[in-house]
């Protein structure tokens, strides 16, 4: 009952390059194996070709022993498959979508009983038997996807993203779930695009840009770069600039904020620098840190792109000014009986990065929303400078910027035309837009792509012209709503130097993220959890509020579930 | 004001020439509609087939015959032998009508008495028969004055029929105006329907929204790019309508515009509305089509509105399209006068600030 392919290859019709590229691998059976990679890596069609659904234009595969190309009716018997936006019927109850699938499974009617019943108590959904699919969670619909696809024993489990749109909470049990699995001898395909994950699994198959990166367990990949991973700690200075600073010397090859510490990663066979050096202060130690899958990762991708750094304004303004000018008082929005945001209190201070972090769902961007004026509160107000932006003139939000989640352009038109669009919407002319213009052609190195459209640039570049279109006319507030979900860890890490340069030179910045590794390149963090505000602080201190003697180095993760573990402790 | 409204303009007119789908709808419908409703929705009756049953031997009955034989109207001609094929030959659909001659015609005729002759009807398809009908009166008419004593023609009144502004009654020169009305609104509705639902979907309409532009300031912006496509698209018709069908200009070409511009705000409007209202672009476009078929079955162009009932009028002249057909048809063949034009005119500006205000209020409201 194997499943291995070789040297897949797979392209869209149209498409300038492969979908997959040579791609090999295999998936064991009592093992998880996790299909790590960005958006657009090709995670969905290796697990397309897998299911055959699609059909490679070269190449081997064997699923479960069987040819998928030649055995499709044998094959549905054996493999179950969850798709990414899980096949439920919204307006079917969850016994209906089950027996719904039981039938086109062809599942015999005598052992439907106890099959619904097994895995009703399995996923918990026992309770939930007659809700609308609509109705449920983003947990629970994964639970029920997963259990339509479980429906008849598979040998192979494929899962493409399971634990996006879940809360973590959902998460860890959706995990326990899988691990129950195994004992059986079920082989797990985990597709996912949190490189966190890729460490909780037995193999990883690691894809980018339709190639494959590594193969194997993922001790394997980390061992490779044991002693390269550092962390600077006891930072009195600007950890900002210090970061830029160290990505600048040529023995660091990686560097992400991590709180207040920076975590760095050195190229091979390099001393480590000196804290002082890099301006971390008197106190500044830098301490040797276990390698994480994403450090292995990044060491794998020739670390971040040295010639993608912007340019840094010589001096920053000193932080310190303690004016508020983001401020939320008793906000609260309700839509019919829910309440996506309930009474939520935050201040921003000038130069502060600021981060709502929870799952989806949980009111984050509810509360984004109401605080640049898109959304109108039921109660409590939202102010920025001062002022509510819903009612403020043209003169207030020309103070701030905004990039949405989906690097919102107008991808039919050029560059240059999207550059023109934004300058002259925000009054530019003359003289002012054309310097404005130039110096975001220049800082983002836009030159080379300023005659193609918006829609076809690589995706790095797409992000770069939308945060060129929201800082052009110099705001002091950035609004950032989930700015690299998905996004390939190279990118990500382009994105913050561009935004720690606009922090550098005073700019106030709220973002919102479900992310935790990019919650830690925050100043400061609000937890959001079902619409409340469950705590706020800086991601040390958030984390310090988790440590304890079995757990002396936790995440953001963990220190979010143990918050909301005592919240709901609190509740009942 | 005016660099943001600039540039709000341009990016409008660019993005949809730029996308695939808007471009489609500006070029294509116009090129189908002109060509298919042009020739396909006239409304004279051709190639009818005409069942004859001849009981009568006269030579005035196969005069008649010949008559209806020779008409253009009757392309084929087909003998029944009793009165029960009758019946057969029009349920089958054989043929549209059946013409029964009895066997005392020419005798009644020759002695100078009155004669009949019956004519059957497939009321099935009644707009057809209606027009047959007036063919074969024409037609026997024609016959019946041939044969009227001499003596007593000075007494007999006559009625000659002149068909003013169009003397040849030529459908094209009806149709092709009013499409010119349905076309501008096609696309002036779906380019605007379009236009919200479309930035609402990439999500550059928070973009927008956060920017120091109101929520007047977009639907401008949105409003002009519409107003000044579908006047080109008008144009293109217009010479089309000219150049290529032969369909006299006697009226005023300013006249013609500025009802054009008020026509297309109030369409505009509608679209505005539709837009701020629907999530998706797939709802705007269903939208558009639920608000244009009614608009069209109760402007005049298909069926007169004088013969609808009266509450069904009433509510016609909520149409944009009903008084801008008046205009079309009136600046087109009779060089309509200003102040006529004016009439038919203010109902359409009311139109536009209803729907324009309205779809600034549900704009604003929504967000």
């Amino acid at each position: 009952m194997t499943t291995r392919f070789e040297n897949l290859t797979f392209r869209f019709r149209g498409a300038p390059s492969a979908a997959l590229d040579g791609v090999s691998g295999q998936i064991a059976a009592g093992r998880v194996t996790g299909l790590v990679g960005p958006d657009g890596a090709g995670k969905t069609t290796l697990i397309r070709l897998l299911d055959g659904l699609l059909l490679a234009e070269s190449g081997r595969i064997e699923v479960c022993g069987l040819d998928p190309r030649r055995d499709s009716r044998r094959l549905r018997e054996r493999v179950g498959y969850m798709p990414q936006r899980f096949g439920l019927y919204e307006d079917l109850t969850v016994i209906e979508n089950l027996r719904l699938y039981a039938d086109l499974r062809d599942l015999p009617t005598a052992e439907r009983r106890a099959t619904f019943d097994r895995l009703l108590g399995f996923t918990d959904l026992a309770r939930f038997a007659s809700r609308r699919a609509g109705a449920l969670s983003g947990g629970m619909k994964q639970k029920l996807g997963l259990a339509c696809a479980l429906l008849r024993r598979p040998r192979l489990l494929l899962l493409d993203e399971p634990s996006v749109g879940v809360d973590p909470v959902s998460r860890r049990e959706l995990w326990r779930m899988v691990g129950d699995l195994l004992d059986d001898g079920i082989a797990v395909l985990w597709s996912t695009a949190y490189l966190d994950e890729a460490e909780r699994c037995d193999d990883v198959i690691l894809l980018n840009a339709g190639r494959v990166l590594f193969v194997g367990p993922p001790a394997t990949a980390t061992r490779e770069i044991a002693g390269r991973s550092i962390q600077v700690r006891h930072i009195t200075g600007n950890r900002r600039d210090l970061l830029d600073k160290a990505l600048r010397r040529p023995e660091v090859i990686d560097g992400v904020i991590q709180g207040d510490s920076v975590r760095l990663v050195l190229a091979e066979g390099v001393a480590a620098p000196d804290a002082a050096d890099l301006g971390g202060g008197t106190k500044a130690r830098v301490e040797s840190v276990p390698p994480r899958f994403e450090d292995a990762f990044m060491a794998r991708l020739g670390g971040v792109h040295k010639s993608a750094l912007p340019a840094r304004a010589a001096a920053a303004p000193t932080v310190g000014n303690t004016e508020a000018v983001v401020e939320a008082r008793d906000l609260t929005k309700r839509f019919g009986q829910f309440t996506a945001t309930d009474r939520v209190n935050f201040t921003i201070r000038s130069g502060e990065v600021f981060g709502l972090l929870g799952p989806n769902g949980a009111g984050k961007s509810t509360t984004f929303r109401m605080m640049c004026g898109l959304l109108r509160p039921t109660s409590g107000m939202a102010r920025v400078a001062g002022r509510d932006l819903l009612e403020a003139p043209g003169a207030a939000r020309r103070r701030i910027g905004y990039m949405a989640q989906k690097f919102s352009l107008y991808g039919d038109l050029s560059v240059r035309r999207n550059l023109d669009f934004f300058a002259g919407v925000y009054g530019l002319s003359g003289r002012r837009r054309r310097d404005a213009q130039a110096e975001m052609i220049e800082t983002f190195e836009l030159t080379p792509h300023l005659d193609r459209k918006a829609g076809d640039l690589p995706l790095g570049f797409k992000q770069r012209l939308a945060l060129s279109c929201a800082v052009m006319h110099r705001p002091s507030v950035l609004f950032l709503d989930e700015p690299t979900s998905g996004v390939d860890p190279q990118t990500r890490r382009e994105f913050w130097a561009h935004i720690n340069a606009r922090v550098a030179a005073g700019v106030t910045v709220m973002v919102t993220t479900h992310f935790m590794e990019e919650a830690e390149y925050c100043d400061r963090i609000l937890l959001v959890h079902r619409g409340r505000a469950i705590a706020v602080g800086t991601p040390d201190d958030l984390k310090a509020r988790a440590r304890g003697a079995d757990r002396p180095d936790p995440t953001l993760e963990d220190a979010f579930l143990d918050l909301v573990a005592a919240e709901t402790a609190a509740a009942a | 004001m005016a660099g943001p409204l600039r540039a709000l303009v341009i990016k409008e007119l660019l993005a949809v020439w730029a996308d695939k789908r808007s471009r489609m709808v500006l070029i294509v419908p116009p090129l189908i509609q002109l060509l298919v409703f042009s020739f396909a929705a006239t409304q004279e009756v051709r190639n009818v087939h005409l069942g004859v049953l001849n009981q009568d031997l006269g030579k005035e009955s196969r005069e008649l015959v010949a008559r209806f034989a020779a008409s253009p109207t009757f392309t084929r001609i087909v003998p029944l032998r009793h009165v029960a094929d009758m019946r057969e030959a029009i349920e089958s659909q054989a043929v549209l009508a059946a013409l029964h001659v009895g066997p005392d015609f020419s005798r009644r005729l020759a002695a100078g008495h009155p004669a009949s002759v019956q004519l059957v009807l497939d009321g099935r398809k009644s707009t057809a028969a209606q027009a047959v009908y007036g063919y074969a009166r024409h037609i026997l008419s024609g016959f019946a004055a041939e044969r009227v004593p001499r003596s007593t023609g000075d007494d007999a009144s006559s009625l000659v029929v002149r068909h003013w502004f169009n003397s040849n009654l030529d459908s094209l020169w009806f149709t092709v105006p009013g499409l010119l009305g349905i076309l501008i609104m096609l696309v002036s509705l779906i380019v605007t329907a379009l236009s919200v639902a479309r930035e609402r979907e990439m999500g550059t309409l928070d973009q927008l929204l956060v920017s120091p532009l109101g929520p007047g300031a977009i639907l401008l912006g949105k409003a002009l790019p519409a107003l000044i496509i579908g006047v080109i698209e008008g144009t293109v018709i217009l010479l089309a309508a000219v150049v290529v069908f032969g369909v006299p200009f006697t009226g005023s070409l300013a006249l013609l515009y500025a009802a054009m511009t008020v026509y297309i705000a109030a369409v505009v409007g509608v679209g505005l509305f539709l837009s701020s209202l629907s999530a998706t672009q797939q709802q705007a476009i269903l939208g558009a089509f639920v608000f244009m078929v009614p608009a069209i079955l109760l402007s005049g162009f298909a069926a007169p509105v004088e013969n609808m009932p009266d509450w069904l009028q009433t509510l016609s002249l909520a149409d944009p399209l009903r008084h801008f057909l008046r205009i079309i048809h009136g600046v087109f063949l009779k060089d309509m006068p200003a102040a006529t034009v004016l009439e038919f005119a203010w109902p359409m500006a009311v139109i536009a600030l209803v729907t324009l205000g309205a779809s600034t209020w549900l704009f604003r409201s929504r967000f």
